[in-house]
């Protein structure tokens, strides 16, 4: 058996060199409705492995020793998941809760369509980043591609650099802050006052992602001009 | 009777000499004079109302001396099926072929959603959920329910994706291959806004591309992923309109799935423009041919079961649907009118909205007298959901009363022992699209 326990730290070591993914998610998942077990995860070797740490429904930690593929930490509830390295497409999709950081960079559709919970990338995000939020705070230090905030519906997008065409297009109540360059705005999105409220916002949101040295001043914000949320023909060309 | 007496006696404004156009008949006429009047295309409910190739157009050869029948009130035929049997720790075991296709909370009003599950659970069959997620109503009447995963994941969350005895990705639907959705602003109530976590009165768009995947390659890691959340014992289904069936088929086999479900351009839909509708998609013979073919060139016929769904009102559509290849049937369309949709109890009150019992097809506008289609509390308390789910129970046992007489007629002791071989096709086009020979003949067109 490769799974391993450091009694003298109090960290569950898992190596997924020698075991299989299904056997880490299995045991993760078996910690729901406050089972007991270690609170302290360590993977190691994950080595682009798709679906590591998703479906976790406990208050636990889990660090990810390396980068990950597809859907690392999806539909997350509770758990604080930290990737070390880079992650793949669809990074904690349809979080609920908890807090999921990734040191590197990630790939397309990031938080995506995620309800709740923090959602930190220490580099940049790729496309689609925020693509129909629901509730989720997403929190990215670099730049984020094309896409981001598509039909954002609620929570806040925070970018510290720049961002890709068509930012928040069809977007609803969700909150953009973007301290770079945008390249386009998409359909029905517009940039918005940044008042003492936002600022506020702003800096905890910076603050709970460890990025307070970033001044939430020097950020804009962007969200729905609320023209499109009721079908009317007159608009057919802004489609 | 004479065809001038009988248009006369159809239609009093009729008068010797007065020719209606083949090509702008008066329907064309009038959706002319609507659109350059609202200056919008015409969205609504129900499906195609365009005549295409279907079931009607194939018969069974029922056994005579070179086959032998079964005593129709007195020998056994199995209707029961399992589905799900490829990857899944816990396979549906449904007693009939028949189940209630996805239509969502906010589509349909909650009393109209639980009648579903009453009626799918009192005859062993299940029900599905759809674009908004699962209402506690529905999980509690519904002894097995399929939980859809759509492009919008509204209502999405791993409680309910565990709480679900299967998991239908849904690709897209017959009515509209390639298109979203849109559920209007009067029919979101406090409670559809709050699941879908959108302000109260707006137009809430559903996605026609999933936000996280995008190609077959990335629909199998999706579907990997969805199984690991639940720990590989929910069978996953997915679902496509149908259109480029066969490589679809293949594909949805290829990303793993358990199950497919092929929804032919007759499937209904809540709302969606009457252009796309009538427009887009092949019908569900063909599909159904496409979808066998697939999975028979592959080797999984039977391995990864196939559920065919658009157009399917009888027991003789059941019946052939399942001796063309499926392993089940969905009805979605059938089940509303089953409930009282477009009742002639109704009459007046339709009559009052513009249209009429038989023709009502306005289920995006929310004022569906029969408390199916709407959200309007008022509305909705009309419609008695145990009563809905007796009549479910009653039209879904007809069905496979239906089925099964047809298929002891054939010889068959079980519904999935129908075959290709017991059909014949009324016209060429039909002969072609289901790959069984013309009626008297041995020619399969295309063959």
């Amino acid at each position: 058996m490769a799974v391993e326990t450091s009694e003298m730290t109090g960290v569950e070591i898992v190596d997924l060199a020698s075991t299989p993914l299904r056997e880490l998610n299995r045991r993760l998942h078996g910690l729901a409705d406050g089972a007991p077990g270690p609170r302290r995860w360590r993977v190691l070797n994950p080595n682009g492995a798709h679906a590591v740490g998703c479906g976790l429904d406990a208050d636990i930690d889990v660090e990810i020793e390396g980068h990950v593929g597809y859907y690392c930490a999806g539909m997350n509830k509770l758990a604080t998941v930290r990737v070390h390295g880079n992650a793949g497409p669809g990074l904690a999709e349809n979080l609920m809760s908890g807090t999921v950081i990734v040191e590197g960079s990630a790939s397309q559709s990031a938080g995506a369509t995620g309800r709740g919970g923090l959602l930190v990338v220490y580099g940049d995000a790729s496309a689609r980043c925020g693509i129909s939020m629901k509730g989720i705070d997403i929190v990215v230090r670099g730049s984020v591609g094309h896409l981001s905030a598509f039909m954002a519906q609620t929570g806040c997008l925070v970018v510290g650099g720049d961002v890709g065409e068509a930012l928040g297009d069809s977007i609803y109540e969700a909150c953009l802050y973007v301290r770079g360059e945008v390249a386009g705005l998409g359909a029905d999105c517009v940039e918005k006052g940044l008042e003492d409220e936002h600022v506020a916002e702003l800096a905890r949101l910076l603050e709970r992602a460890g990025f307070d040295d970033l001044d939430p001043r020097d950020f804009r914000r962007y969200g729905s001009a609320r023209q499109l949320y009721n079908f009317k023909i007159d608009n057919a060309g802004a489609y | 009777m004479l065809e001038t007496e009988r248009m006369r006696s159809h239609d009093g404004a009729w008068q010797p000499g007065l020719r209606e156009s083949y090509l702008f008949d008066r329907n064309v006429i009038a959706e002319i004079q609507r659109a350059s009047r609202e200056g919008i295309y015409d969205i609504r409910g129900f499906g195609a109302k365009r005549r295409v190739p279907h079931f009607d157009d194939l018969l069974f050869l029922g056994a005579s001396v070179s086959r032998y029948p079964l005593e129709g009130y007195r020998e056994r035929c199995g209707t029961d099926v399992v589905l799900g049997t490829r990857f899944a720790k816990k396979p549906l075991e449904l007693k009939i072929p028949v189940t209630i296709a996805g239509m969502s909370f906010g589509a349909l009003s909650a009393p109209a959603k639980e009648a579903l599950g009453r009626g799918a659970s009192e005859v062993g069959t299940s029900t599905t959920t759809g674009d908004g997620g699962m209402t506690e109503e529905e999980r509690r009447h519904s002894t097995t329910l399929v939980y859809q995963v759509l492009p919008s994941r509204y209502g999405m969350n791993p409680d309910d994706l565990r709480r679900g005895d299967a998991i239908e990705v849904v690709v897209g639907q017959g009515a509209k291959p390639g298109g979203g959705g849109m559920l209007l602003g009067h029919k979101i109530s406090d409670r559809v806004a709050a699941m879908r976590n959108l302000p109260k009165g707006i137009d809430q768009r559903s996605a026609c591309r999933h936000p996280d995947w995008t190609g077959p390659d990335d629909l199998e890691i999706k579907i990997h992923e969805l199984r690991e959340i639940t720990d590989w014992e929910k069978p996953i289904f997915v679902k496509v309109g149908a259109t480029r069936t066969y490589y679809d088929v293949q594909l949805a086999v290829k990303a793993g799935a358990d199950a497919i479900v092929v929804d032919g351009m007759q499937g209904g839909t809540a709302a969606t423009q009457d252009v796309f509708i009538e427009h887009v998609g092949i019908p569900t013979l063909p599909a159904t041919r496409l979808a066998v073919d697939a999975l028979e060139e592959l080797g999984m016929h039977r391995q990864v079961q196939l559920i065919i769904s658009g157009g399917i009102r009888t027991g003789a559509d059941v019946a052939k649907a399942l001796a063309l290849g499926a392993d089940a049937v969905s009805i979605g369309t059938a089940a509303l009118i089953a409930m009282g949709d477009n009742s002639p109890e109704y009459d007046e009150q339709y009559r009052k909205i513009g249209s009429s019992a038989g023709f009502y097809d306005d289920w995006q506008a929310g004022r569906d007298p029969a408390g199916i289609s709407t959200q309007d509390d008022e509305l909705a308390a009309r419609f008695d959901p145990v009563l809905g789910g007796r009549k479910i129970a009653n039209y879904l046992r007809v069905l496979t009363l239906e089925a099964q007489t047809l298929a002891r007629a054939c010889g068959k002791s079980h519904l999935h022992n129908l075959e290709p071989e017991d059909l014949v096709a009324l016209t060429v086009e039909s002969a072609a699209m289901a790959r069984v020979p013309l009626a008297g003949t041995n020619w399969i067109p295309g063959a």
